[in-house]
Formats: structure tokens, C-alpha cells, sequence
């Protein structure tokens, strides 16, 4: 595998489960070293498509490759190892040490035993490394499955909603956990609900509904094609709101004026004409807050928007 | 350590861990000594080694409790993990579907040749020290260990196949039974009643064999108690083993054949299953 190929490439990809259509048609591709963000709604397919990457499933139609191989060849499973991997729910052997479970995947891995130490210590588990796991916590079982992940430095790493049931805290360890592997130059594929926690930490954000990957970009490109409105406060002296909103008249969608502040709504290109006229007021401007489009606002226009679409 | 080694090494300290071994070797070790006690006082001083008394009465308990503890170690192997969520994390690693049936028939085959080494092994050296006991004696009850120990293979390989086939724990669970129901007691239940309505003698003797050479429980009594002269004496089966003309190669053969069996249809449904 060159370096321009991509790490993960799907082609028309369809996975039935009897005649339900779970995955549909999925074009995607996903380059070295790159981060993607897959959301979408419970039961959207995330997960079947993670285990279509993984090998653990045949496409009904169409054909993926993955570091350069077909995962479901018995000769991609050599390759395996340059995989990480944290099940949505992770189950380990309860009656095993924590160090146990991880020098069991090492060894499977074929990577050092070594390692393990580092790892425990990386995520926070040396103190209940010999404490069996049955005795863990779920935050603690979490951090077991990213530690058995990250096994091997692999080049290729799927997390399936990693910080679902993790206090804070911890999720801000994993946040910095898996930034360290991006830093790697590890290619990683993460699927959450955590919209905004994820949004400034990935590369691209895919959006899958229904068995359908509706838009894969990056957060600029998905505000553009879903042109959602950036929203402005501007705050001024008392009395002068209606005269700003007079001033601001033909550009923008004043959505509410009250005594002390105009909130109002643009499109993404007229913004930079409505800070300018706003800066002709000059001193009778206070404050200005910006908002533009979020990870969360993107997806709830895609997920409502083709509701509707199927509706009418 | 190849990757067979490093997921049988894990079921032997699963094993030990959750005392499958210790609960086995003790009753193995229990029932032996309590068979040889209970034999030796009718055999008395007669000319009979007490060893040869205690493979037949252990042959007659093996017959039901192996399988059992066999079925009960294996019915789950598969169809636990899944309905765990372990298979899933695993099946990511470098590991073949195959790898991993083999692992865990080769950890269960070292946790149940464990507990015959130790119970059945550990009584005779007890009874040998006891009573002395000559080279003829021990090579029948070494004998009788070993194709113990292919018995338990046989069950372990079918618990597999119940694993691999049914989507619930609870469901493998009833399977086993049945099979173990099947195997060790309607099996002969149904011959017998054959052989009874069978006034006209339809069955020759050849077929007869036959059917008890196909189960693998009947291989396993039918080989043990007509191999060694001394043991067919005490058994009472010195004639009658002549008469089936059962060869005990076939028989060991075909209890062979219901370990090899098995596994590659586990191997095979387990290679189609998608999770």
C-alpha cells in the first residue's frame, strides 16, 4: 500500500440483513492519517459499517478495500494487527486481571508484552491493573477496551461511541488519548453522539441516516451545502436598536429586536458585509457574538431536512 | 507461543480460575476411589486384580459422566462469546475462525486430560500401592484413560457444533442435553427394544456391531471391555466380545471420526456466521 491510497475506500456498498437494507449504497473514502467523525441516529448503520471495515461482515453488494486489502480475504487477516479496534460495548473475561486481558490481545497481537505496562499507565489503570476485571467499573472497562485498542500502534483505529457512559474527565483524557494518535499519523474512524466535543478534534464529519451517508466533508464545507443561517447578537446603546435594525435592513433576517440588542440570522456570505455596516455605528456598538453553524445544528438540519423530503 | 497455544492456554486458566478443574479432578478422584472401595469387597480374596475391577466400573460411570462434563465445558464456547460480545473484539484480531475452534479443543482437551490424569490416574497409584498389580493390569487401565480422554474429545467437539449452530446460550444448554440424553441412554434404550421385538432375528450380528461400533459412547464400552482379556473376564463380556467382531482399532476409528466430524462442521458454520 502507497502512501496516496486511501486507508479506507467503500465503493457502492449495500448490506442487507434479510431484506432489511441496513447499509445503502455507501460511498466513502477515508485518507491516511485522517479522522472521520461518523454520526447519525441510533440503529443509522454506524456500527454495520464498522464491522463491514472490520472484515466481520460480507457487503451484500459492492466492494471495500482497507490498508489495501479486502477485509473479509483470509489474507487480510496477517493484517489485523495493524488494527485497533473498541467495541461499543466491550466484554471481557471477568475473572481475568486487567493486565491479564491486555497481555491475552497483546500476545494475539503479536506485540510486545512489554507495552502493556505503558498503556495500563497511559489510560489510567496501573493502580487496578491486578484487580480483576469483574471488579471495574464501566468507565474503567471503557479505558481497558481504548487500552487494548491502542495495542500494537496501529495504523488504523475504529472507536464505536468510545465515551458513551465516561464521566468528564475521563472523556477528556480520551479526547487527548486519541489526539496523541492522530498526532501518530494513525488513521481513525469514530462514531458518537458527542457531537461538539468531536467536531473540533476530526479531519471530516460523515452523517449517516437510515442506511444512507447523506454528506461527508469538513465542518466548513457541510455548513456551506446546508447553508444554515450564522446567527448574530449585536448589543448596543439604549434606544439605538431600531436605528441598527433600520441600518441592517436589506442584508440580513432580524429575528427579534428588544430593548438593548438585535439578534439576527445571515447567510454565511453576506456575513462579512453585515460586521462592516455594523462597524459604521461605531462607538454605540457594544458587543457583537457571532454563532456559526455547529456540528449539532448541521445534523439536526439533515436529520429534519430529509424527513421532510420523505414526507412530502 | 503460536496463536492455537495462546487461546488454549487462556480456556486452561479460565479453567482453573472459575475451579471447572478442581470441581472435575475431585469428582473424578471421589467417584474412582468410592467404585474401587465398593468393588474390592465382593471380589474379596478371589484371583481377581482390583484394578480390572475398577476399570469396569469405571468404564460404566465414565460412559455417563464424561460426556457430561464434556458437553457441559463446551456447549457455550461459541454461542457465550457471542451473546458476551467477546467473539466480536476477538474476530477483529489476528486470529482465523479455525484458530480459534482449535484453541479452544486443545485448552479443553488439557483441562479434561487434567482431571482424568489426576482422579482416575491419582486412584489407580492409590489402588497400586494398595495392592500391587501387574504390567498386564496397568496397560488396561491406561488404556481405559486414554480412550476416556478421546470420549470427552468426541463431546467436546458435538458441544461445539450445538455452540455454533443455535443463537441462544439457553438453547445450547437444552441441546447438549439432549444430546447427552441421546448418546448415552435412549440410544441403548432404543436397541434394546429393537433386539427384543426382534423375535425373528432380523438383525444379523454384524449389523448389530455395527450400530454399536456408530455410537461413540457404545464404541467406548464395547473397546474397553472386550480389549483386554483379564478386564472381559471380570466384565463378563469374554464371549461376547469375540461375537460382535468388533476390530477395537475400527471402534477407536470411528470415536476418532466423531471428534473430526464435528470440528470441521464448526469450523464451517462458524466461517459463514456474520456478527
Amino acid at each position: 500500500m502507497n502512501n496516496k491510497q486511501p486507508a479506507i475506500e467503500l465503493r457502492r456498498v449495500v448490506k442487507r440483513y434479510d431484506d432489511k437494507v441496513v447499509v445503502n449504497n455507501v460511498d466513502l473514502k477515508i485518507n491516511q492519517g485522517e479522522c472521520l467523525l461518523l454520526v447519525g441516529h441510533n440503529g443509522a448503520g454506524k456500527t454495520t459499517l464498522m464491522k463491514l471495515i472490520l472484515g466481520l461482515t460480507r457487503p451484500s453488494e459492492g466492494e471495500l478495500q482497507v490498508l489495501g486489502d479486502d477485509p473479509t480475504r483470509i489474507s487480510s487477516v496477517a493484517r489485523r494487527g495493524q488494527l485497533g479496534f473498541l467495541p461499543e460495548i466491550v466484554s471481557f473475561q471477568q475473572a481475568m486481571t486487567g493486565k491479564e486481558v491486555l497481555t491475552f490481545y497483546a500476545r494475539l497481537k503479536g506485540c510486545s508484552v512489554k507495552q502493556c505496562n505503558d498503556l495500563l499507565e497511559q489510560v489510567g489503570l496501573q493502580a487496578a491493573a491486578n484487580q480483576r476485571v469483574q471488579t471495574y467499573s464501566k468507565g474503567m472497562r471503557q479505558r481497558l477496551g481504548l487500552a487494548q485498542a491502542l495495542l500494537g500502534d496501529p495504523k488504523l483505529l475504529l472507536l464505536d461511541e468510545p465515551t458513551t457512559g465516561l464521566d468528564p474527565s475521563l472523556r477528556q483524557q480520551f479526547y487527548n488519548i486519541i489526539g496523541e494518535m492522530q498526532g501518530k499519523g494513525t488513521t481513525s474512524l469514530i462514531s458518537s453522539h458527542a457531537l461538539n466535543a468531536f467536531e473540533a478534534r476530526v479531519d471530516r464529519v460523515a452523517i449517516m441516516k437510515h442506511g444512507n451517508l447523506l454528506a461527508c466533508g469538513t465542518l466548513a464545507e457541510l455548513g456551506e451545502q446546508t447553508a444554515l443561517p450564522v446567527k448574530m447578537r449585536i448589543t448596543v446603546a439604549e434606544g439605538q436598536t431600531s436605528r441598527l435594525a433600520e441600518h441592517l435592513g436589506s442584508y440580513s433576517g432580524i429575528s427579534q429586536v428588544n430593548g438593548q440588542s438585535v439578534n439576527l440570522e445571515c447567510h454565511n456570505n453576506d456575513k462579512m458585509i453585515i460586521i462592516r455596516r455594523i462597524a459604521e455605528f461605531g462607538d454605540t456598538v457594544r458587543d457583537v457574538d457571532i454563532v456559526t453553524p455547529r456540528l449539532d445544528d448541521i445534523y439536526s438540519y439533515y436529520m429534519q431536512d430529509r424527513e421532510q423530503e420523505r414526507l412530502s | 507461543m503460536s496463536v492455537i497455544g495462546i487461546l488454549a492456554m487462556k480456556e486452561i486458566r479460565d479453567g482453573l480460575r472459575n475451579r471447572w478443574i478442581a470441581a472435575t479432578v475431585i469428582l473424578l478422584t471421589t467417584l474412582a476411589l468410592a467404585l474401587y472401595f465398593l468393588g474390592s469387597a465382593p471380589t474379596g480374596n478371589v484371583k481377581v486384580s482390583s484394578l480390572d475391577v475398577t476399570v469396569v466400573s469405571l468404564v460404566n460411570l465414565s460412559v455417563y459422566l464424561l460426556p457430561l462434563i464434556a458437553l457441559m465445558l463446551s456447549f457455550d464456547a461459541l454461542v457465550g462469546e457471542f451473546e458476551r460480545g467477546s467473539m466480536l473484539l476477538l474476530l477483529t484480531y489476528p486470529v482465523t475462525r479455525w484458530e480459534i475452534v482449535a484453541g479452544k479443543f486443545v485448552g479443553h482437551m488439557v483441562i479434561l486430560l487434567i482431571a482424568i490424569l489426576v482422579g482416575y490416574g491419582g486412584t489407580a497409584l492409590a489402588i497400586a500401592m494398595a495392592t500391587g498389580s501387574s504390567v498386564e493390569h496397568w496397560l488396561a487401565y491406561i488404556t481405559m484413560m486414554a480412550s476416556s480422554w478421546l470420549l470427552g474429545g468426541v463431546f467436546l467437539a458435538l458441544g461445539y457444533v450445538i455452540s455454533s449452530l443455535v443463537q441462544e446460550r439457553a438453547t445450547a444448554l437444552g441441546a447438549a442435553i439432549g444430546v447427552w440424553l441421546v448418546a448415552v441412554v435412549l440410544y441403548d434404550f432404543a436397541l434394546m427394544g429393537v433386539l427384543l421385538a426382534d423375535t425373528e432375528q432380523a438383525i444379523s450380528p454384524n449389523l448389530f456391531s455395527a450400530l454399536l461400533a456408530i455410537n461413540p459412547t457404545d464404541a467406548y464400552r464395547v473397546f474397553n471391555l472386550t480389549g483386554f482379556e483379564s478386564v472381559s473376564q471380570v466384565a463378563g463380556m469374554a464371549n461376547i466380545g469375540a461375537e460382535f467382531n468388533l476390530n477395537p482399532w475400527l471402534l477407536l476409528v470411528m470415536m476418532g471420526m466423531w471428534v473430526v466430524l464435528p470440528l470441521t462442521i464448526t469450523v464451517l458454520r462458524f466461517d459463514r456466521r456474520e456478527l
